[in-house]
């Protein structure tokens, strides 16, 4: 139960508009429940339909609607490459390849050690700082630009250090 | 004075502070508007500035604000920082670095028709910019720039970011609107016009976030400044967000009416490897192609001579190709970005942007026959005046041009 | 009257009233601009973009505000664009050009798109012969494919949206018609469209799948054979199959639907029902109906109905033929005359319960009416009369709803009163709990079961509600029978009847009842009466001819009441012992009624008969035989009659319009009726069922009859408004169970229809969770009532200490009672 859990942010969710119109706060719960548990499950969508006093189908087809929701488990750090037209004129698909070959996976797949799904996607308003990607996962979202392969090779075993750190500790 | 009008923090370090911002004349305008302007006044001033939307098409703000009809209560105000042209990047820059000279630009706009609740709408992957403007937004409310009876008046104002989740087709402003009420974003029929019947059916105003950020300076400097600015059909400053294909990819703040030649070769420094430019794409993904000979570059960018070359200046998001690309790899890309976004709704954009990218990946593989390519273009006429929303006209923008104006690239003779 | 618009469509000059949508305009003038998303109930959404066409508009001059003129004509421009004719009304002067170069063409590249995508598998498709897709292809589209087959897109063809409903993906073009229905007509959003682009799909993630009363209507709507019943699919070809008019007799609202039959091999060369359709009536169901009415059809062909007279010999039933059960019968009752007893329920038709009563009559004897439900005299005096329509109602009708659960009870009701309420009209409803049409009422008044009467006595001065009430411009009230027997609902209607009597006779005013049985209004009007104590007359009677109806199997209880069969013979020993009656029965089905009988006569079902029904809205309506009838079976007013004559009463037993005369010639309700003037119709808006099936669906156009309301009769004789004795009220250690109806109940239509059995389940009871934890029991677990066992279902909308009996599901009960209730 999302607002059991996080009444403050629920609350602060729901007073940015207007009371009759609480479904419009739909998106920034469903964000919410990503965030709790790495992507949004069943249970966690009939939470939020009976806050907002809609269908379940509903909320599932808003999910079904933005790339950016998951309604499935995926690599708990999401590398999303961009490959769009900007970023292709200065080397992102050769970018995406390599990294990839290095990984040992293909565009969509998730690293062996589970921990990072590598993913190609489009424009993400960073053109001008080609190679690029964003890194999605439960603590947000964050933007690495000017990116080579060497650099975005270091982010991942830098990833992979915290994550066992954190197993271990 | 600065060098820059918007991207005044390139001149300023930390401006993103609002001390900084104070100290540097930040919100005497939004206060000059509540406490000495009437809210038609302010319109008034914007139309008289000429000031035309930034988002792509290019409506001038201050007509746009008189369609709000005043028997209707309440009005709202969004920001469109949707910003997900392929190619612009413009609007993340002035958030993230200039951002209280786009919440004033906001504030002025809601007094302007007597909002008194805004939204921001974000694209979804500017979380951490929205997280940042949260932050922006509690400052300004703290220091008496939000919230009731500002300034010692009867306005009151809020402002909330609303994040959206990873959608083209949530920058069309209608769809934005479903989307904010919680509906997938799927535009609406228009008319009704969101200064109409916009968010939850109420009079709405919709501007993207570079236009709003010109505000403070029309209110603070004036109408017929702003207007001397540009040219006679575009007023003021823009920023060019400049991509692809040149040795310094980035933004910049020009007049109107700067010529292609000016941004690619002395901004951005000429193409990499000083290859031959080939063609400009002036809108992103949605553009026509301009074959880049010498007669388009020494075009002034301003909406009239832009649109004589063949193509529109939209939101000014040039994309540069040199002699190394091929068109037909071009139009893949941006098919793919097309297909991937159309939303569904209607018929000729959900399959067509299908189909077409079955056709260019089957003529990228080696069938560059005549066939294949006629029935790429004709795909794209048949889709062309039919779809609901202007994604789907936009999809096909380049398709046409591109095999019209650079037919070798796809094994025509011309 | 709104102003009206005169604008031209492909040189036709038409009038329409301002606002009227371009494509309902060109309709009205025979013209069909080809769509798939745009459905005339619905708000348009101009997504499918099929209906582009050419319009134009008179140039008006800037400074004069004049239209200007060229060559004596007002001058008219063309946008550069087609508009969808679906989403813009009509302006002055507008000129449309549907038929024009630009319009064909977009129409044939439009279908194009649709098509790329869209399987080619018309010949095993439900769809196919009416199928707008099909036709416009046909029509217009191009001969040979430009797309690659290899690159078409597929998609699973097999999905099931639950038990009723499956969709073909790959089939589905999107034009979100199943959606929008569920969404805005039927108000349950459990379809939705999930991902996006080419990848556009229907999904329902609600428990059970598709779970919504009304889920069928969805495959009328859906323009192609993306969704279809599981009833129906692949059950037949539209072209191979005839169509007769009906009425469905699963409730009191009358629905008008169309049967759909075919001879087939499958069924060993017997013409058999395939499905049953809408067919519209816009001041009934319009073009609607619910799952029960469209899938509750099995019990035609049901391998247990009856098909021969049997008759009691040494103690066990056998065949006799129809001279000689008749024959005995006849004997029987002309034997005990003023002793004898006619018991009929509402689901026989008019003409059957006028030839019962004239029998009775006849006899001297009495007709009674086997209901739980009372008022019916107060609905033939205060009903609502002819003109009255739910479509009409809104702002200045209030619409007062009493003691019923209309979308379990009545849900064509529901659906209207809803839509009338979203048309501003004021829905009252007053209930012991919550039922689902309160979401969109302005008042809910709420009351301990037991104090309906009272309640609805002191409504008129209460604040806001009584207000409502008194001032409306239009006052209807529906009363029903949720938590009351036939002493508590008696008093109810009366109550209710004062609420309307000073408007009586004025259309859209006046009292419905929200019968069990589909003619149960039809009954009062000929003059049955209700039968409080049936035990009383199975005690005294001498002979009961029992009628569409089944006392024993409701209620086991009364087969210990009378003395067992085997101990009756020989009858008529002596009068002091309570010797039992000689029993007739009347039925379909070997109910547990007819297992006691002395003899058994088979009567053939709605669907093999000619006939008519009232509705609760009083609205005499014809039905036609669409299937042969079973075996020997025959009409109830055939049997009647033949019973009759062979006592030498002549009544009419040979056709229906026929006694239809004489009940117009002797009962006062029914004066002037007749069958030529109930299947008479006009012209309907919208205009559904022709040749562009897409428009409105696959909803058939009714060409047999709208129905006539019947004429008041202004002396009733009713009960006074207080019930008898004190309300029942549960204490500390004594329940109160009350009887409340179920939309699938275990009765034998929902029995016999395998798919809504799924969603009936087992007897139980529903209880308020906090009731439930007093017993020490969870969701699912059995209780004890009365000896009877059942599972324990929760339902917070119940009150405390108080348990729902849902009617027809195994446990007899007649009317609330007090009593203990323990875990099993
Ligand atoms: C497919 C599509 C995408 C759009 N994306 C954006 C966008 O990302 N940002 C934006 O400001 N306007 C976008 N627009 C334009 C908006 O619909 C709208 O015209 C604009 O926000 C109005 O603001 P302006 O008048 O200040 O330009 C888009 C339009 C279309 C059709
Ligand atoms: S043109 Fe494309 S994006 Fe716009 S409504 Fe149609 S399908 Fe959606
Ligand atoms: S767009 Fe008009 S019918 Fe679909």
């Amino acid at each position: 139960m999302l607002a059991e859990k996080y009444p403050e942010e629920v609350k602060k969710i729901l007073e940015k508009y207007p009371p009759e119109q609480k479904r419009s706060a739909v998106m920034p719960l469903l964000y919410l429940a990503q965030r709790d548990g790495g992507y949004i499950t069943k249970e966690a969508m009939k939470d939020i339909a009976a806050m907002l006093e809609i269908a379940p189908t509903e909320v599932a087809s808003i999910i079904g609607f933005y790339t950016l929701f998951l309604d499935e488990e995926a690599g708990k750090y999401r590398m999303q490459v961009c490959t769009d037209l900007p970023c292709a004129l200065r080397g992102a698909d050769k970018f995406l390849e390599e990294l990839c070959g290095n990984l040992g996976v293909k565009v969509g797949e998730t690293t062996s050690d589970g921990l990072v799904t590598v993913e190609a996607v489009m424009c993400l308003a960073g053109c001008d700082k080609a190679p690029m990607f964003q890194m999605q996962s439960s603590e947000g979202l964050e933007y690495h630009e000017n990116q080579t392969v060497e650099s975005a090779m270091g982010l991942i075993e830098e990833i992979r250090r915290k994550e066992q750190f954190s197993q271990q500790g | 004075m600065t060098e820059h009008l918007l991207l005044c923090h390139r001149d300023i370090p930390n401006l993103h502070k609002l001390a900084v911002y104070q100290q540097h004349g930040g919100f005497e305008a939004f206060k000059k508007a509540v406490t000495k302007m009437q809210p038609g006044e302010v319109t008034d001033a914007v139309k008289a500035s000429g000031l035309r939307g930034r988002g792509g098409a290019g409506f001038p703000a201050g007509v746009k604000w008189s369609f709000i009809p005043n028997n209707i209560w309440p009005h709202y105000v969004v920001a469109n920082a949707d910003e997900s042209e392929p190619g612009t990047f413009k609007d993340r820059e002035i958030m993230e670095s200039n951002p209280f000279q786009f919440l004033e630009g906001v504030a002025i706009a809601a007094y302007a028709v007597q909002a008194n609740v805004a939204y921001v709408y974000l694209r979804g992957e500017f979380w951490p910019v929205a997280a940042e403007l949260d932050k922006r937004i509690e400052e300004m409310e703290k220091a008496g720039f939000l919230g009731d009876k500002l300034f010692g008046t009867d306005y009151s104002l809020r402002i909330h970011t609303h994040l959206g989740a990873g959608a083209y087709i949530c920058g069309e402003e209608t769809a934005l609107l479903e989307s904010m009420e919680g509906s997938r974003g799927q535009p609406r029929i228009r008319p009704p016009f969101p200064a109409v019947y916009g968010l939850y059916g109420k009079p709405t105003v919709v501007n993207n976030v570079e236009t709003l950020t010109n505000l403070p300076l029309i209110i603070a400097k004036g109408a017929g400044w702003y207007k001397s600015l540009g040219t006679a059909d575009s007023a003021g400053v823009k920023i060019f967000s400049l991509s692809g294909r040149v040795k310094k990819p980035g933004n910049y703040e020009l007049p109107f009416g700067t010529t292609f030649r000016e941004l690619i070769c002395n901004c951005g420094g000429g193409i990499i490897d000083d290859r031959p430019i080939k063609a400009i794409m002036p809108a992103g993904a949605s553009s026509a192609f301009i074959v880049a000979d010498d007669k388009a570059l020494d075009t002034p960018m301003d909406y009239a001579s832009v649109r004589a070359l063949g193509a529109d200046l939209g939101s000014a998001s040039v994309i540069v190709i040199d002699d190394t690309v091929s068109i037909d790899w071009v139009i893949n890309k941006t098919l793919h970005f097309f297909k991937h976004e159309s939303c569904g709704k209607c018929t000729p954009c959900r399959e067509g942007c299908y189909w077409m990218l079955h056709l260019i990946e089957r003529i990228e593989h080696g069938e560059k026959t005549k066939e294949s390519v006629e029935l790429l273009r004709s795909v794209a006429k048949q889709m062309q005046n039919k779809c609901l929303c202007p994604l789907g006209e936009f999809s096909t923008m380049a398709v046409t041009t591109a095999i019209e104006r650079f037919p070798k690239d796809f094994g025509l003779e011309d | 009257m709104t102003k009206q618009v005169t604008l031209t469509i492909d040189g036709q000059q038409v009038a329409v009233s301002e606002g009227t949508l371009i494509v309902n305009a060109a309709k009205q003038i025979g013209i069909d601009i080809p769509v798939f998303c745009y459905h005339p109930k619905m708000e348009p959404v101009g997504m499918c973009r099929q209906c582009l066409v050419e319009v134009g508009r008179p140039v008006v001059d800037r400074a004069t505000g004049q239209v200007v003129m060229e060559d004596g004509k007002p001058k008219i421009q063309f946008g550069a664009k087609l508009e969808t004719a679906c989403t813009t009304p009509v302006s002055d002067g507008m000129v449309v050009l549907t038929a024009s170069e630009k319009a064909k063409a977009n129409q044939r590249e439009i279908l194009e798109f649709l098509l790329t995508s869209h399987p080619l598998d018309c010949p095993v498709c439900d769809k196919g012969g009416e199928c707008p897709l099909q036709n416009l292809t046909l029509a217009h589209g191009a001969p040979a494919s430009r797309f690659i087959y290899d690159e078409k897109q597929h998609a699973d063809k097999r999905v099931p949206l639950g038990d009723l409903i499956w969709l073909d993906r790959e089939r589905c073009i999107q034009c979100a018609r199943c959606i929008r229905f569920q969404d805005e007509i039927a108000g349950e959003s459990v379809l939705a469209f999930y991902q996006r682009g080419r990848a556009t799909d229907i999904i329902t993630n609600s428990e059970p799948g598709f779970d919504s009363i009304f889920s069928g209507n969805t495959t009328d709507i859906c323009p192609v054979g993306a969704l279809t019943t599981a009833d129906f699919r692949f059950g037949a070809r539209p072209w191979e199959m005839k169509a007769a008019a009906s009425i469905c007799s699963q409730c009191p609202v009358g629905c008008n639907v169309t049967l759909n039959t075919r001879r087939e091999a499958k069924s060993g060369g017997k013409v058999v029902l395939k499905r049953v359709m809408p067919r519209q009536n816009e001041a009934v169901n319009e073009i609607w109906i619910c799952d029960k009415g469209r899938f509750a059809h099995h019990f035609t062909e049901n391998e247990h109905r009856l098909a021969t007279p049997l008759a009691r010999k040494d103690g066990k039933l056998a065949l006799v033929s129809w001279d000689k059960a008749l024959g005995l019968v006849a004997g029987k009752l002309a034997d005990a005359k003023g002793e004898a007893v006619v018991l009929a329920s509402g689901r026989l038709s008019n003409e059957d319960l006028f030839n019962l009563k004239q029998l009775a009559d006849g006899l001297g004897g009495e007709a009674l009416l086997y209901t739980q439900m009372g008022g019916g005299e107060l609905t033939t005096a205060y009903g609502v009369p002819a003109g009255t329509n739910f479509a009409e109602m809104g702002i200045g009708t209030t619409i007062l709803v009493v003691a019923s659960d209309l979308y379990n009870e009545a849900p064509i009701w529901y659906l209207r009163l809803k839509q009338a309420a979203e048309r501003g009209a004021t829905l009252i409803l007053a209930n012991a709990r919550e039922t689902k049409l309160e979401k969109y009422s302005q008042f809910v008044v709420r009351y301990s079961y037991g104090d309906e009467a009272e309640t609805i006595c002191g409504l008129a001065k209460k604040a806001h509600v009584g207000e409502a009430i008194t001032s409306a411009e239009n006052l209807v009230v529906l009363y029903g029978s949720d938590g009351l027997g036939l002493d508590g609902s008696s008093a109810l209607a009366a109550a209710c009847a004062e609420l309307v009597k000073s408007r009586a006779g004025k259309p859209n005013n006046g009292l419905i009842g929200v019968w069990p049985r589909a003619n149960d209004q039809g009954a009062w009007e000929l003059g049955f009466k209700p039968v409080a104590d049936l035990k009383a007359v199975f005690q005294k009677a001498n002979v009961v001819y029992i009628a569409g109806a089944d006392p024993f199997g409701d209620n086991p209880e009364l087969t210990s009441r009378i003395p067992h069969h085997a101990s009756r013979i020989p009858q008529h020993a002596s009068r002091s012992t309570h010797p039992a009656p000689f029993i007739i029965v009347q039925e379909l089905f070997l109910t547990e009624t007819a297992k006691l009988a002395d003899v058994i006569l088979p009567a053939q079902a709605v669907t093999e008969r000619e006939g008519s029904f009232t509705s609760g809205e009083r609205r005499a309506q014809r039905f036609y035989p669409a299937v042969p009838a079973r075996g020997q079976s025959r009409a109830d007013f055939v049997i009647t009659a033949q019973i009759a004559a062979e006592f030498g009463l002549e009544l009419e037993g040979r056709f229906a319009a026929r006694v239809m005369d004489k009940m117009a010639a002797t009962v006062k309700t029914f004066a002037g009726i007749s069958y030529r003037e109930l299947a008479e119709t006009t012209e309907q808006w919208p205009i559904v069922g022709r040749g562009d099936l897409y428009y409105g669906g696959t909803t058939y156009e009714n060409k047999q009859g709208l129905g006539v309301i019947l004429a008041l009769s202004p002396s009733p004789t009713g009960r006074g408004a207080r019930g008898e004795g004190k309300p029942l009220r549960p204490d500390e250690d004594h329940w109160l169970a009350v009887p409340v109806t179920r939309l699938y109940d275990l009765g034998i239509t929902v029995a016999t229809s395998a798919l809504l059995k799924a969603r009936t389940g087992g007897a139980h009871i529903l209880l308020h969770p906090d009731s439930a934890q007093k017993l020490g029991l969870a969701a699912g677990e059995q209780v004890e009532l009365n000896g009877n066992r059942l599972e324990v279902r929760l339902d917070p909308t119940v009150p405390v200490m108080v348990a729902l009996v849902p009617r027809s599901m195994g446990v007899p009960i007649a009317g609330p009672m007090v009593a203990k209730i323990k875990a099993a």
